[in-house]
């Protein structure tokens, strides 16, 4: 196999320009991205270690957590898109196959049943979804004439709307939403026709007033009430909003200082080290600390969108855009919903928030990002 | 996977995905504007109320009462201190149930319902986290028990705090009053900051009348709290000023004696000091133990003392009003003297009654068959002879004895410091206009000139009437506080009564010889004193005599013998102490209250003899005959 690769490794750039950087192409990961996650990383454990109440506890597993992630995303770089294009039904299928599992064999936390557990850690089918979608509605449309025709749409949007709504009915219509939204993102960069977009925008709307009386369960209508007001419900519903707005808006520009946030470290804010992080990072580090972490992410996204727009298909392109935008849409939900600009859903901050699944999963989409960007010289 | 219906345009394809890619960036970046600006908003646009809720989140000041003063007598002896108790309260947001929580404290301590309803007011003012006191004074075995049940008590507190306590017990009770829980009126009226955290305050007595010199000025303490309410650190501690102390006039000793000479009967004696005013002593008997009020006391206690006959919860010194009988004479001597109406060698004849002018009516004398022919003012002082005052008392008219008996200090509260004195009454034409409707008849001149009729005084105001007789004429109101945290309290004079020297010692010298005379009515009750003293008798009627009885003790229940009265002033030449004593029921002032009076100034003469010549012991004292009663 490595024979193989060097083969075709020499052939695409010649032995005049091997250098430095033929190295990491020779790894198939992309080091301004590595670069990037790596900071984020450590800069999320310093977070975590304050979020966690000054505990190693939750910064080793997260270091575990990362570790694994990294692993799985220079394993996945190393496969070929064209492998990953033919064969993206499989982890769809197989993902299908758990979600149905999980009422069956899962974990309950909250009402709600998502996890499979696996001994020492426990497994959220439903966020390998989010990226099982991606890859073969990527794979799907990648090899159709575009902009596609509405039969594929309609293929589409079965694919889309089958794990979508086992997930809705875990119940866990956060995850279900972003994973519609992964999907959408495929669909829209593949050039859906302006007019499909509309008329789904529409049926969105018009949809919500039945959503709210039919499908929305009571807890999450209470979300969005204590959305709009938090000061209805202060030691209810409302206290997680008050607290983490309290948390963020009490930071200031420059913050309190690392590990002098009040509001975690006395307990006033919930989830601290989990979903709600980013009001830990906004409360210690202010508004500077926001936006530098904003700015990171900003050029994780830059350059995943890079690396699509240098894919050599149309598959990878989606596949590579797709993951960059689903990547700042967990981004915004999760600091919206911090913030109290959004209701809250069970969608942690990106490769900060403590949690196996979200890290590993992220990583192996950058993984698949990496494996597109690296060219057509992998396994497969 | 292919899609063989046609040919991909791949050109056409990537310029698709790059205007696709391109409307997508230009939506995250309107997004990521959104998001900065909230986060800008919050956090710099908000940042002084987020700071604001954040502290108020975090920081608590807590309330650090101040020790309260403590009272001491004028030799430094501890009246009242303040000694370490411990608080049972509950802070309602730790606790899961409050209900379950409440029956269950209930279930292992003694916990009264108006435990339970004091904590449920409580508990409508409090913030949040904030501990209420549920019982206060915990025992040492409720504490052990609660400690065994700690765990699974979730949101009770124990803290210790200062409770009052007073060592003398009933001795005082009736000066010191006592503190007891803040009620539902007074936490209306008080200033919630100056007493957050105080759990007592003076209900009555001199801890009510000095509330604001013993309660001090709180202090606080900033402390930091989790979400669950539990303290983590003090961030900051002003210290509370604690009360001032309050040194009394009062000496226990005397107080002491008072009450024990009291014992087994109901009365009450008052000693002041003439030269300034302070009250050397100051008992009502019979009294109670004001321990228990402090803590709360309970109902079946408290329904004991309240409907006990003998009444120990009213404090006879300072609100008992009765008839002051003769001892209303020396005053109404000097009065006859100074207006002139008679001198000292007037005389009256005393057949052993008065009529006024057409009217059949008989006003006895005391003493069947009268005193005598010729009775002057110093025989009418000294053998207390009624018929005497009734014809001075006419002659003088209720205008003079009322003007006279205002200026010694009859009718009006004396000016002590302790709160809701009695007054009594000194007739007068105004008052009986006032108070009855109508018109001030000559009959009612004749008993007041011997103290009975509407005429009623408290004994602290006997004690202050011999007080001004003793001094000539000085007016000053009776004070109990001496210091205040160290400062004198000055009690100046606030009259001098402009009455010839020579009318004070024709009086002064007649209250001597009730004391020394042969006919004197206390001589015989005083002859075991050692220091000179003056002094009047009085009786007081406890039930009206019809016109063709006679008071005959034997035959009378207790409760309807007359009252037994007596002031006093010592030494004779130089006066320091005045005393005021009244024993209920006690048929006689010469037999009951002198010798409660003498032992007093006895005792004080004894204490204080650095500037006193005692008699010289074993003086004969013959015996006259059997005039010693009035």
């Amino acid at each position: 196999m490595s024979n193989t690769k060097f083969d075709r490794h020499f052939k695409e750039h010649g032995a005049a320009v091997y250098g430095r950087r033929s190295h990491w192409r020779s790894l198939h990961v992309d080091p301004i991205l590595v670069f990037l996650l790596l900071l984020l990383m450590g800069g999320g454990l310093v977070v975590l270690y304050s979020a966690s109440g000054k505990e190693f506890f939750y910064v080793k597993r997260q270091i575990i957590f990362m570790v694994v992630g990294l692993v799985t995303m220079a394993f996945v770089a190393q496969v070929s898109p064209r492998f990953l294009e033919r064969w993206a039904w499989l982890p769809y299928l197989g993902g299908i196959a758990l979600l149905i599992a999980v009422p069956l064999i899962g974990v309950g936390a909250k009402g709600a049943q998502r996890w499979i557990d696996l001994g020492a850690f426990r497994f959220q089918p439903s966020e390998l979804m989010k990226i099982a979608v991606p890859l073969l509605l990527s794979s799907y449309l990648g090899s159709k004439i575009l902009p596609p025709r509405f039969i594929h749409l309609l293929v589409a949007a079965v694919v889309l709307a089958i794990p979508a709504a086992l997930v809705a009915l875990q119940p866990d219509l956060g995850t279900a939403i972003l994973l519609v939204t992964s999907g959408v993102f495929v669909v829209f960069l593949a050039g859906i026709k302006k007019i499909y977009l509309v008329v789904a925008a529409v049926g969105a709307m018009a949809a919500a007033p039945a959503m709210w009386f039919f499908v929305l369960h009571d807890y999450q209508k209470a979300r969005i009430l204590t959305l709009l007001d938090p000061q209805s419900d202060k030691l209810g519903a409302g206290w997680n909003i008050i607290q983490s707005t309290t948390a963020i808006g009490s930071g200031g520009l420059t913050g309190k200082g690392w590990l002098q946030g009040t509001q975690s470290h006395l307990e006033f804010l919930p989830e601290s080290h989990t979903d709600f992080i980013i009001a830990v990072l906004s409360e210690e580090f202010g508004l500077t600390g926001v936006l530098i972490l904003l700015g990171l992410y900003l050029l994780i996204i830059l350059r995943g969108l890079i690396i699509s727009l240098g894919a050599s298909t149309m598959f990878g392109r989606l596949l590579a855009g797709s993951i960059t935008l689903t990547f700042f849409v967990y981004i915004f939900v999760n600091m919206g919903m911090v913030s109290g600009l959004l209701p809250v859903v069970g969608v942690p901050l990106p490769m900060v928030s403590y949690g196996g699944t979200s890290i590993v999963t992220l990583l192996l989409g950058f993984g698949l990002l990496m494996s597109v960007g690296s060219g057509r010289n992998q396994i497969g | 996977m292919m899609d063989h219906s046609g040919f991909k345009n791949h050109q056409n394809e990537h310029l698709i995905y790059v205007g696709r890619a391109g409307f997508a960036v230009l939506i995250l970046v309107i997004v990521v504007g959104v998001l900065v600006w909230r986060y800008h908003d919050l956090q710099v646009n908000r940042y002084e109320n987020f700071v604001t809720l954040s502290d108020q989140n975090r920081i608590h000041a807590r309330a650090v009462p101040p020790p309260r003063g403590l009272i001491f007598d004028r030799n430094g002896v501890l009246l009242a201190d303040n000694h370490p108790g411990f608080i049972l309260s509950v802070v309602v947001e730790r606790a899961a149930d409050r209900e379950a929580l409440i029956n269950e404290l209930r279930a292992l301590l003694d916990i009264s319902d108006d435990d339970i309803e004091r904590f449920n007011k409580l508990l409508a003012r409090r913030r949040p986290y904030e501990s209420v006191p549920l019982r206060i004074n915990l025992t040492e075995e409720e504490r052990s028990v609660l400690a065994v049940n700690e765990y699974r008590l979730q949101g009770v507190e124990i803290s210790a705090q200062l409770v009052r306590n007073y060592p003398k017990q009933d001795y005082l009770a009736h000066v010191l009053g006592y503190v007891g829980r803040i009620n539902e009126q007074e936490l209306k009226r008080l200033d919630p900051i100056a007493y957050s955290g105080t759990h007592l305050i003076g209900k009555t007595g001199l801890e009510k009348y000095y509330e604001a010199d013993l309660h001090g000025e709180v202090g606080y303490e900033y402390v930091e709290t989790n979400a669950r309410g539990r303290v983590m650190r003090i961030l900051d501690r002003v210290e509370p000023k604690r009360g001032k102390d309050i040194y009394l006039h009062l000496d226990h000793r005397l107080q002491d004696l008072a009450y024990q000479l009291l014992e087994g009967e109901r009365g009450a004696v008052v000693a002041i000091e003439i030269a300034t005013g302070g009250v050397l002593a100051m008992a009502s008997a019979p009294s109670y133990d004001p321990n228990p009020f402090v803590t709360g006391i309970s109902t079946k206690a408290y329904q004991a003392l309240i409907n006990s006959a003998e009444r120990p919860l009213f404090d006879r010194a300072l609100r008992g009003q009765y008839p002051p009988g003769s001892t209303v004479k020396p005053v109404y001597g000097i009065a006859a003297l100074d207006s002139g109406i008679a001198s000292p060698s007037y005389a009256v004849r005393d057949p052993g009654f008065f009529q006024l002018e057409n009217e059949p009516r008989k006003y006895r004398d005391w003493k069947r068959g009268g005193h005598g022919k010729t009775i002057r003012l110093y025989d009418a002082i000294v053998q207390s002879c009624d018929v005497y005052f009734y014809t001075v008392g006419v002659n003088m008219g209720i205008d003079r004895l009322s003007k006279y008996g205002k200026a010694f200090g009859f009718g009006a509260d004396t000016g002590i410091d302790l709160p809701a004195e009695a007054s009594g009454i000194m007739p007068s034409r105004d008052w009986k206009r006032g108070s009855r409707g109508i018109i001030w008849y000559p009959g009612d001149t004749v008993n007041t000139s011997i103290g009975q009729g509407f005429m009623n005084a408290t004994p602290l105001q006997l004690a202050v009437v011999a007080s001004r007789l003793a001094s000539r004429g000085e007016v000053r109101a009776p004070k109990l506080v001496q210091k205040i945290g160290g400062d004198l309290i000055p009690n100046p004079l606030t009259d001098v009564m402009n009455i010839d020297s020579r009318h004070w010692d024709h009086v002064l010298g007649a209250m001597a010889g009730v004391v020394t005379d042969q006919r004197g009515t206390a001589r015989r009750a005083l002859a075991a004193i050692k220091y000179p003293m003056a002094g009047k008798t009085g009786t007081a009627q406890v039930v009206g005599i019809k016109q063709d009885e006679r008071y005959d003790a034997s035959k009378m229940a207790k409760l309807q013998l007359d009252h037994a009265l007596f002031i006093a002033f010592a030494p004779l030449d130089n006066p320091r102490i005045a005393v005021g004593v009244i024993v209920e029921n006690g048929e006689h002032g010469s037999s009951t209250a002198a010798p409660v009076a003498g032992q007093i100034v006895d005792a004080y003469m004894k204490f204080y003899s650095h500037q006193v010549t005692p008699l010289e012991a074993d003086v004969p004292v013959v015996d006259s005959a059997g005039s010693d009663l009035e």
